[in-house]
């Protein structure tokens, strides 16, 4: 059985706090889980997917957010207990599901677990999730630490069904993957629960009529979950003193680190906040009211110091407030503890001694590439040599996106999951320049085909690429509707992505493998011929990742590539400064020479620099 | 250096594919398994394609996982290049336990920027900061007849300078947390080979 499952209840187990939220949703008997990987959240789902068959869970990797949220509130909605986890970014995507949703409520508990990446370390933007909870009128949850966000899942998952609502449990980065000694409980044997749905179109299908008798029940519901957060012991004050900090989440474990550097423990009363929404105005007012100045240590925007601001102006309390301010609370990225000591002390002005930090030395970078023998690398090449600088290339969100850097240089415009197709269409209309879009596979099934549809509906003229690597690679190689390698061996893809391009109403398609350098510029330039004539066209450039074939499956290498002695260099050295293969080295000798290598450790055996070089051979190893 | 009284952090940093992430949750594991409160955090990601890999490890007596500039009592880099990089974590009181084999950064190896000299750049760190160790750490997995473990190797050093409040027992019982099954044995002679060489820098 998984770790996850037989772990020892009598001692504390080290756990990720995404495995802490696993076993904790397990606990609580959920029977349906559903997400689209992102991170900080994709070790979530990728742990029910590895035991949800021996543990009686209905386990899918759904198509996106959206989709996951949908099919997941349907088993709520059946009495059976139900999680989707997803990024911060993912609930944009699944907003109007989730919006709605608040209205309709559950039957049986629903957690949406939903993680912030402040600090943006693997994401477009850095919302504050919070405020999704304050207009869709939902509860929610902030834990701390995995110990936390363990207690707080089952906490959530009690709160959703008493309630009728789905709750969301919103952590960031840093509690996602934070790993902690958690306390575990039991988990009690259930059986694999079936739904029972009963027929009431009207409280279940939202039509306006439907929708207005539900606002105002939704509004009911409010007033009853702003009750129970006032009582939640989740709320609660430590300390005491004249100065004030109130305070969530992973900001909660600065504020102490902070005043325990400051010596200050035992002046400053703290009003912790782990059910954030419905604020619990009643416990922030008597908080309020005996103290003379208060802090709010929040990391993003000011959430709760707005909350605090209205309370206090409510109950026309005299207590100074701030939060957000230069020397004070920063808004953008992370906090730490050196940050909160700098507010606490410029605020309550008490001296602050701050650790003397070594200043950065000048060194070369070390930017994350796209891997040697990387396929997504080789169609990049080709299609710069086709279509070189002129043409304008929206992108899209995975691996690929890796190939803005330099020597490729082949991203110029991504917002967001999708919108490499949409703003192609967009380009096209008011550029007269060639546009070629990429979006790879997972991303593709994600969010690409309205916008392939819409190309088609509207005659947008541009060549979309798909960067059919077979996985869902960036976020640790999860399944998707076409894959045809898992680690079992070759199956059917459920999905044919040239049918489905097909059954969109694209006509031009061609299918390549990248790797073939000269097949794949011949078709480049025939679809860039076709360019004036045509609307859409796509390229299906398949070939599977080579991590994916090395680590899930197996698969050993049999040959890698030398550049031979006689290279000169005398060539412009198009592997180094074109290609960039990370397996591409130039050595420098003793007296000056430069020689071009090739790390053979690396070196995939994908052959695509033998085919643009004569003087890369290949060596057979096995 | 600390107690159940005092907090230790302690950085971690290297590129992806030396093990930094697995070395750091044994030290995790260990302080665990001394009965140390302990939080470790890590940041993924970019861990397979040639980016840096940081994490950290903050045991005793403090509350967040995460590790401010100047707050590391010890930085443990994989990678030399790194360790110099991680230098805005440290304040003249901290110490450095670094390996000192370069792993060359994309943008060096296609000839865009150099790799500093390594004798030079480790001389720098040791100025700045209240000791550094210097720690060859593929020929202590090799010497172990354990090639692939130089990131055990390295925590063994860490473990055999006696700077952490953690018995050898509670690292011999984290190791076998962490990595059961057939791989323990050449970890345990790699922990071993390094353990000899912390306590001999000590």
């Amino acid at each position: 059985m998984h770790e996850l499952l037989v772990a020892a209840t009598d001692k504390p187990q080290f756990l990720l706090g995404n495995e802490a939220i696993v076993r904790g949703a397990v606990e609580a008997g959920v029977r349906f889980v559903a997400a689209y990987p992102g991170t900080p959240s994709s070790e979530i789902i990728d742990r029910f997917f590895q035991f949800g068959e021996e543990a009686g869970i209905y386990v899918e990797y759904s198509v996106n957010e959206k989709v996951s949220m949908e099919v997941a509130c349907a088993a709520a909605i059946s009495g059976v207990r139900s999680l989707c986890a997803m990024k911060h970014v993912g609930l944009n995507v699944a907003a109007d599901a989730f919006m709605t949703l608040a209205y309709v409520g559950v039957k049986a508990g629903m957690v949406i677990v939903v993680a912030d990446d402040p600090f943006l370390h693997s994401s477009q933007n850095e919302q504050d999730t919070r405020y999704y909870a304050k207009m869709a009128g939902v509860p929610m949850l902030e834990p701390a630490t995995p110990e936390e966000a363990y207690r707080m899942t089952l906490e959530a998952f009690e709160i959703s069904e008493k309630f009728g609502t789905p709750c969301l449990l919103r952590t960031t980065t840093r509690v996602n993957h934070c790993r902690g000694p958690v306390r575990i409980g039991s988990i009690e044997t259930r059986d694999i629960a079936r739904g029972k749905f009963e027929k009431d179109p009207f409280n279940l299908v939202v039509i306006p009529a439907v929708g207005r008798k539900l606002r105002l029940a939704h509004l009911e519901r409010g007033k009853k979950l702003q009750a129970e957060s006032e009582k939640s012991a989740l709320n609660y004050t430590v300390g005491k003193g004249l100065f004030g900090i109130v305070t969530s989440g992973i900001s909660w474990l600065y504020v102490q680190d902070a005043l325990l550097s400051l010596g200050l423990t035992d002046r400053v009363k703290i009003l912790r906040l782990g059910f954030t929404h419905p604020i619990p105005k009643a416990i922030i007012r008597e908080f309020l009211a005996g103290i003379e100045r208060a802090l709010i240590v929040e990391e993003g925007e000011p959430f709760l110091e707005e909350a605090v601001r209205i309370v206090a102006q409510e109950a026309k309390l005299p207590v100074e407030i701030a939060g957000k301010g230069e020397n004070l609370v920063p808004r953008v990225f992370e906090l730490d503890t050196v940050k909160t000591k700098r507010a606490i002390g410029n605020f309550f002005d008490v001296p602050v001694a701050l650790p003397e930090a070594i200043a950065a030395p000048e060194l070369p970078q070390r930017p994350p590439n796209l891997c040697a023998g990387c396929p997504h690398r080789a169609t990049y090449y080709s299609v710069r040599q086709v279509f070189g600088d002129e043409a304008v290339y929206p992108s899209d969100i995975g691996c690929y996106t890796l190939g803005v850097l330099p020597p490729l240089r082949m991203a110029d415009f991504l917002i967001c999951m999708g919108s490499g197709v949409s703003t192609a269409g967009g380009f096209s209309k008011v550029l007269d320049r060639p546009v070629v879009a990429f979006i790879g596979d997972s991303t593709f099934f994600h969010a690409g085909i309205p916008g392939l549809v819409n190309a088609v509906y509207h005659g947008h003229r541009f060549v979309l690429v798909i960067l059919d690597n077979g996985t869902t690679a960036m976020t640790g190689h999860q399944p998707h509707p076409g894959v045809e390698l898992t680690p079992a061996g070759k199956v059917e893809p459920k999905v044919s992505l040239e049918k489905l391009v097909r059954g969109c109403g694209v006509e031009r398609v061609a299918v390549i493998n990248p790797l073939q350098v000269k097949k794949t510029q011949e078709v480049l330039r025939e679809f860039k011929a076709n360019l004036d004539e045509t609307g859409v066209s796509v390229i299906i450039a398949k070939s599977p990742c080579p991590l994916f074939e090395s680590r899930v499956l197996k698969k050993k290498k049999k040959i890698v590539f030398q550049v031979e002695e006689s290279c000169a260099g005398d060539c412009g050295r198009d592997c180094l400064t074109v290609l960039g293969c990370p397996a591409f080295m130039l050595q420098k000798s003793e007296n000056g020479e430069e020689r071009v290598l090739i790390n053979e450790d690396l070196c995939s055996g994908c052959s695509v620099c033998s085919q643009i070089c004569d003087s890369v051979k290949p060596r057979r190893i096995s | 250096m600390g107690t159940k009284d005092k907090a230790v952090r302690i950085f971690f940093t290297g590129v992806g594919g030396q093990g930094t992430l697995l070395a750091t949750r044994f030290v995790g594991e260990a302080a665990l398994q001394e009965g140390l409160p302990v939080l470790m955090s890590e940041i993924h990601g970019m861990a397979q394609r040639g980016g840096v890999v940081e994490s950290s490890v903050v045991m005793g007596n403090a509350f967040s996982p995460t590790i401010a500039d100047g707050e590391a009592d010890i930085v443990v880099a994989f990678e030399p290049l790194e360790a110099a990089r991680a230098l805005p974590k440290c304040s003249p009181l901290s110490m450095v336990i670094t390996g000192t084999t370069p792993v060359p950064p994309f943008t060096v190896t296609v000839g865009q920027s150099t790799y500093p000299d390594v004798k030079k750049l480790l001389k720098m760190i040791g100025e700045k900061v209240r000791r550094l160790i210097t720690v060859d750490a593929d020929a202590l997995a090799r010497s172990a007849n354990a090639e692939r473990s130089s990131n055990v190797a390295m925590i063994g050093v860490l473990a055999g300078t006696g700077l952490l409040p953690i018995s050898k027992e509670s690292w011999g019982r984290a190791l076998t947390v962490i990595l059961p099954g057939k791989l323990l044995e050449q970890n345990v002679r790699a922990f071993e080979s390094g353990f000899v060489f912390g306590e001999q820098s000590a």
